[in-house]
């Protein structure tokens, strides 16, 4: 790599440079094995960090920030082990020409998997530090200590400033993976409720994101739409919107698209294409349920789990229960429309959008417009939101067509009704659950079979000697992927209601049959958490019409239990809720006041889907695609939520972004159960309210 | 037909070529490089793009740019002070009550607008007052308790 650390250092103009190799298994991921070729980078780095003359520590980090602040909880990790004021770290994120290859931000992983990389690369600058120091002083190494940004000589005055060290340095270190890392519970900096790092950009409006970039001579883009998913371009006629003046308008295959100087020409001039698109029959929601189990593959069944005999446990069941819930397809809806702007200059593709895969998008581009992949940057500002919606490089894509095509930079930013439209969606799902108890309560048979939604979180903690679980892919007729937490929520939804129907037939508290049916000792603990700060073993309803719920369980590494109380009024039957209580644990915690922000959140989102969000499409089409059509959570469904964290210092750290929404759609829905006698199961719950018979 | 629109932005006299149909968001955003208000929805249902026109707050992403003329309008960079961030801007630093950030710019200044007319708001008046403001991250308690510390702190300034 000799040519490479020349490179490093011509950009950064001398320092000292921390480049950390992965050899586990871990780095397939952000180690580069899977990486596209020609990048800038090294093949084997999985993160590296710079200390320049000035004393400034850059870290880069091929991750992005989407408002789960990890900008600030990996910046912690680094000044923990690097012994540095925070100030002085700054993170370069999501940038394919300066950060390793990443994966991409997802999956709760960047605190579990980045986080430990960073402090590796941090405590081995550290060390080097030491080292130079020691040489400066021509004293022993065990006589130095590192803190607050200088090495100290112990026994004496003498400091020297990690800026002074290294002045001067063109020095390279490659460090293995394994490295000894400061444990959690002697953190300083790491278990701290620091400040978002860069907040002060956001409230004052300074903050840059895609969607507010200029350059110079840049035109603003817009796509022709089809009028239905899944339709493809008959003919077309571009002739009205070039006769405008300053109007590029580009047709290549199924694409048609736009660019003119000002926002407002390039909509007239999109509005003047002449589309005809050809369209064809579609299911909508309303069929949706029978038409994705219509649709279930047999035999490509996935996450499949098979344990004892299902015969047996049927017949040692002294009860026996079977039910099917189902769930409608949501939005992401981030308050920040996909959003790019792309520049051509000397052969080279250059794009800011705003993605989770700032790697993944670049192949994309590459493929798309048929250029090398060391010929394509792709830049990430800190994005308006993702949760799983901004995989895809769509936005990217297009911009970087017009841009070729007109010669100019173009920025293209989705309408609100595209993002509904063209993004995709959390799939829809049916989930048919058999199972059986003993006359004492306890679980002897559990089936469970997942159509179209997913394999995540699919898998039970309670204890059942015999178990069929399966996922059952299908053929989605809307565009799906990713969202918060995967199928996780719909499984948590299905597994937990039924649980509620099994305490119901057993004739036992809700919470005394899971803890009867469960040994894993970090899901009971969270459950007992919720329990004793709800008062959930002394509840009693205020009135006949309020209800009380609780859910848990256990995905991607943390624990999450819900204890909740909601009220359905008689007369309308709409559904307040009164009470939210979230016990969380996710081993050691690196921010709590970040977490816990997190899982507030997660809660408020979590009670869309819950409750009343869903796609209504038919032939093809979405009904409600806008905000006053699609209903998101607003101030005026904010309960009181009350969130425990349980901080496992003994334990590494999971991800904290995704695993509290999933107990909270079951918690409500047995709250309403336990209000009203109605056992609803299908997600959203109550979009007009509860009524008997709905 | 662009039109000239004269206006006062932030408390600088300006005039400005709209291109017909510009929005007032537009404007800012485009003409002026003010882009702390945000494009959320344009059909003035998330509140992203509020910004005050004579201390009242609108939806600037359906306020066409001709109907601010001769008024006075503040955006959220105008709230800053020579360096010094405004209470509300500080409240909101304090109680974390952001994720991503994007909505921040609008839940500041319809914040702004609320405490102008209901000094001591509880929170009540405050859900209802921004229940035309979207968080997609669901920050909503924390910008509840932001406000209310923000209010608190102006009291104590004006007894001070």
């Amino acid at each position: 790599m000799p040519e490479t650390r020349r490179g490093f250092f011509k950009t950064l103009g001398g320092g000292i440079l921390v480049l950390l190799v992965e050899e586990s298994v871990d780095a397939q991921e952000t180690g580069a094995r899977q990486r596209g070729s020609g990048g800038a980078m090294p093949q084997e780095i999985s993160a590296w960090l710079h200390i320049g003359a000035e004393g400034r520590v850059t870290v880069y980090t091929g991750k992005t920030e989407v408002g789960q602040d990890i900008r600030t909880s990996l910046a912690q990790a680094v000044a923990e082990e690097l012994h540095t004021p925070l100030g002085t770290i700054h993170l370069v994120m999501g940038d394919t020409d300066l950060t390793p290859y990443d994966m991409g931000t997802f999956g709760s992983r960047s605190t579990p998997f980045m986080a430990p990389q960073l402090r590796k690369a941090a405590a081995a600058a550290r060390e080097i530090l030491i080292g130079l120091a020691a040489e400066r002083w021509g004293a022993e190494r065990s006589t130095l200590a590192a803190a607050e940004g200088r090495i100290r000589r112990s026994g004496s005055d003498q400091t020297l400033a990690y800026a002074e060290l290294a002045k001067g340095q063109k020095l390279t270190q490659t460090i293995p993976a394994e490295t000894a890392l400061t444990p959690a519970a002697q953190w300083k900096v790491s278990g701290v409720s620091i400040p978002k790092v860069n907040g002060r950009d956001f409230v004052t409006g300074r903050h840059k994101y895609v969607s507010d970039m200029k350059l110079p001579g840049m035109l603003h883009g817009k796509v022709v739409r089809a009028p239905a998913w899944n339709a493809t371009l008959a003919e077309v006629d571009l002739k009205p919107a070039q006769a405008l003046p300053g109007v590029t308008a580009l047709h290549e295959g199924d694409f048609v698209g736009v660019a003119a100087a000002t926002p407002e020409e390039a909509a007239e001039a999109a509005r003047l294409v002449r589309a005809q698109w050809n369209t064809s029959p579609q299911p909508s929601s309303r069929g949706i349920f029978t038409y994705l189990k219509s649709k279930a593959t047999e035999g490509r069944s996935e996450g499949g789990t098979r344990r004892g005999s299902m015969e047996a446990g049927m017949a040692a069941a002294a009860q026996k229960l079977k039910q099917t819930y189902m769930l409608q397809y949501i939005a992401h809806a981030p308050l920040e429309p996909r959003a790019a702007l792309a520049e051509w200059k000397d052969g080279k593709l250059t794009v800011w959008t705003g993605t989770q895969r700032p790697f993944g998008v670049r192949s994309e581009l590459s493929s798309a417009l048929g250029v090398p992949e060391d010929r394509v940057r792709v830049i990430v500002p800190d994005t308006g939101s993702g949760y799983g919606g901004k995989h895809s490089g769509d936005a990217a894509v297009e911009a970087a067509r017009l841009a070729k095509a007109a010669g100019r930079p173009v920025k293209l930013v989705w309408t609100r009704e595209e993002e509904f439209l063209w993004a995709y969606f959390r799939p829809a799902g049916v989930i048919e659950v058999s199972s059986g108890i003993s006359a004492d309560g306890r679980l002897t048979a559990w089936e469970f079979h997942n159509y179209n939604s997913g394999g995540a979180g699919i898998q039970t903690l309670y204890d059942v000697p015999n178990q069929l679980i399966q996922y059952h892919p299908v053929q989605s007729p809307l565009r799906q992927g990713s969202y918060r937490a995967l199928a996780a929520p719909a499984n948590f939804f299905a597994r937990e209601t039924h649980m509620d129907e099994l305490a119901l037939a057993a004739r036992l508290d809700p919470l005394e049959f899971r803890l009867r049916n469960l040994t894993d000792p970090r899901l009971r603990a969270v459950f007992e958490a919720a329990a004793a700060r709800f008062g959930w073993n002394n509840r009693k309803k205020p009135a006949p019409h309020h209800g009380y719920g609780l859910a848990g369980g256990f995905e991607k590494g943390s624990y999450v239990a819900n204890c909740v109380e909601v009220s359905v009024s008689p007369q309308s039957g709409a559904v307040a809720i009164r009470k939210v209580v979230v016990a969380f644990e996710c081993g050691a915690v690196v921010n709590p006041d970040h977490l816990k922000n997190q899982v507030q959140g997660m809660i408020m989102m979590g009670i869309g889907g819950a409750l009343f969000e869903a796609v209504e499409f038919e032939n093809g089409r979405m009904l409600n695609p806008r905000f006053s059509r699609y209903r998101v959570p607003r101030f005026s469904d904010v309960p009181p939520i009350d969130v425990v964290l349980l901080d496992r210092k003994d334990l590494p750290s999971a991800g904290g972004g995704e695993t509290p929404i999933c107990a909270l759609a079951p918690a409500l829905g047995s709250a309403i159960f336990d209000a009203t006698g109605i056992r609803l199961r299908s997600l959203p719950l109550a979009p007009r309210g509860v009524r008997a018979g709905a | 037909m662009s039109q000239l629109i004269e206006f006062s932005v932030n408390g600088v006299h300006r005039r400005i070529l709209a291109p017909p149909g510009r929005t007032l968001l537009n404007v800012l955003r485009e003409n002026l490089d003010l882009t702390g208000a945000k494009l959320g929805c344009g059909e003035g249902q998330c509140g992203s793009c509020t910004v005050l026109v004579d201390g009242r707050p609108v939806r600037s992403c359906i306020t066409p740019a001709a109907s601010v003329a001769g008024r006075r309008v503040t955006t959220i960079e105008g709230l800053e002070q020579n360096g010094r961030l405004d209470l509300l801007q500080e409240s909101f630093l304090k109680a974390g009550a952001l994720q991503c950030g994007f909505c921040t710019s609008g839940m500041i200044m319809a914040a702004a607008a609320l405490l102008r007319q209901t000094p001591n708001p509880d929170e009540a008046q405050i859900a209802k007052q921004m229940q035309g403001n979207i968080c997609r991250c669901g920050t909503y308690p924390r910008i509840v308790e932001a406000v209310r510390l923000a209010s608190s702190l102006r009291k104590g300034v004006s007894n001070a």
